[in-house]
């Protein structure tokens, strides 16, 4: 699988791309793959403030639901439309067309905290 | 970091385990057992079961035989449902049951012949059902642990008749649900039954473990031209689960009685004493306070496994199982509730993550096989 190399990751299986204060957020293959198949994903309504590493919405599959966490504190923009009536493109395509949301980000410095893909995808490795 | 030690036993393999990896299978850890939880996909597995022929690794599960002039006795007295009343070549579903009335397990009971029976039960309870069945054993009978002794493979589906006939010369059409025979299959020996956990017709085949690859491979061809995959654990539950068939933790345990469980019908109260009897009689004639029901939910939110479930407003009982239903396309589960309101057309809520949901009783199973 592709993790692009101009996103950041997180141990709980965020992705979040930046540009400028502007900040894309979704989850990983891996955890979409970890999932299964997806039934429902609740997400913040625009406006909603978010906290880095708390939690901020859910993913839910047919076996189990999972919290999904900020990997960057800040305002939401936006959810992804697409998600609530076909949340099984998370399943096809999380690193694209079924980002989770936008946000306004409140430090953009803090992205280089994050994991860089080749770390993400040691992580990963290691914890399979 | 600390490097911690492994403190756990290993996890215990069937024999099937490498076929399962090398195939890409998602493995858990279910009950001690390192087993596939996924391979194509749960729905996708869900649905072949549905449409056409599943094939499931169900070797985790224990099996016990009891043998001697008075064995169908033995088995008689520890379990719920009329032993005696099985024909050679017949199983049952049926309940082990402590005295106080509540579940040691759910298990198929085989009569192999009038001094044989063959008892399937559930992975996680093999040791302490052999030893209740064993500490109870006053008759002229031995009991086995038999579990070492069988892998078993389940096929699944309106396709696993064509599909396991390819594999065999016993006319297997002949045989009933819920009937079995011994035989040669895949060129082993192996005990062919008529039964399964999907709702789907099917067949669970049991042959020595180190036949097991073998046979799985044998099968995996055979149902090629009807399109069969491997399942795993994960859509034998929601397949169990729109059938409503009972999962020991979830509907039934030690402390829940067949009757509260909806499972009356494997209560034979006039074939003499058993096990639990005096107690569920007790049960039967204060009346029920709690029973099992079907719910659907009717707002958005999938009620799980240990959910708070309102009546009114005020907690009133629990989720037992909770999934979308992938057959029905709707979101549905198996609650305890009160007696008196365990029926369908009752407005309940589920307490789905801190918010009230709205969902009703209905009619179950939830699915019926087209017959």
């Amino acid at each position: 699988m592709n993790y692009p190399e101009t996103y950041r990751y997180t141990k709980e299986h965020e992705w979040v791309s930046l540009s400028g204060d502007t900040a894309i957020i979704g989850i990983t293959f891996h955890a979409q793959e970890e999932l299964g198949d997806i039934v429902y994903v609740d997400l913040p309504k625009p406006g909603a403030q978010l906290e880095a590493g708390k939690s901020f919405g859910s993913v839910e599959s047919v076996k189990a639901v999972s919290d999904i966490y900020a990997p960057l504190g800040g305002e939401v923009l936006e959810a992804n439309d697409l998600l609530a009536n076909a949340p099984e493109k998370l399943n096809e395509d999380p690193h694209g067309a079924a980002w989770l949301i936008k946000i306004r980000v409140a430090d953009p410095a803090e992205f280089n905290n994050l994991l860089a893909s080749s770390d993400y995808q040691k992580y990963v490795g290691a914890e399979s | 970091m600390i490097a911690y030690r492994m403190t756990s036993p290993p996890l215990q393999r069937t024999p099937l385990n490498d076929v399962h990896r090398n195939a890409g299978a998602k493995m858990v850890d279910f009950g001690g057992w390192d087993m596939p939880v996924q391979y194509s996909g749960l729905i996708d597995e869900h649905n072949t079961v549905r449409n056409a022929v599943g094939l499931f690794d169900v070797s985790h599960m224990g099996e016990i035989e009891i043998r001697g002039p008075e064995a169908i006795k033995l088995a008689d007295h520890v379990s719920t449902n009329a032993v005696t009343r099985l024909k050679q070549g017949q199983a049952q579903y049926s309940g082990l049951l402590y005295e106080h009335g509540g579940f040691v397990d759910d298990i198929l009971v085989h009569k192999v012949a009038d001094d044989s029976i063959f008892i399937c039960v559930n992975a996680s309870n093999q040791e302490k059902d052999f030893e209740h069945i064993r500490d109870a054993n006053h008759f002229d009978c031995e009991v086995e642990f038999a579990s070492p002794k069988y892998a078993q493979i389940a096929i699944q589906g309106p396709k696993a008749l064509e599909t396991a006939q390819r594999l065999t010369a016993i006319p297997l059409a002949p045989i009933r649900y819920y009937w079995f025979t011994d035989g040669e299959f895949a060129g082993v020996p192996a005990r062919i039954a008529r039964t399964g956990y999907t709702g789907e017709d099917g067949f669970e085949v049991y042959v020595a473990p180190e036949n097991a690859v073998k046979v799985w491979n044998a099968i995996m061809d055979a149902g090629r031209p009807a399109g069969i995959k491997p399942c795993g654990l994960g859509a034998r539950n929601t397949l169990r689960l729109e059938s409503k068939m009972a999962l020991y933790g979830h509907e039934i345990g030690p402390s829940i009685s067949p009757l509260e469980a909806d499972l009356a019908w494997i209560v034979k109260f006039d074939k003499g004493d058993f096990i639990g009897r005096d107690a569920l009689l007790k049960q039967r004639d204060k009346g029920l306070t709690r029973r099992l029901a079907g719910f659907e939910m009717r707002g958005r939110g999938i009620g799980r496994d240990g959910y708070e479930v309102l009546l009114d407003g005020q907690p009133a009982g629990w989720v037992t199982s909770g999934s979308p239903g992938p057959t029905l396309n709707k979101n549905i589960g198996l609650c305890y509730l009160p007696v008196d309101r365990a029926k369908p057309g009752e407005k309940i809520e589920i307490v789905v993550r801190n918010q009230a949901v709205e969902a009703e009783t209905v009619p179950t199973p939830f699915y019926r096989r087209p017959q």
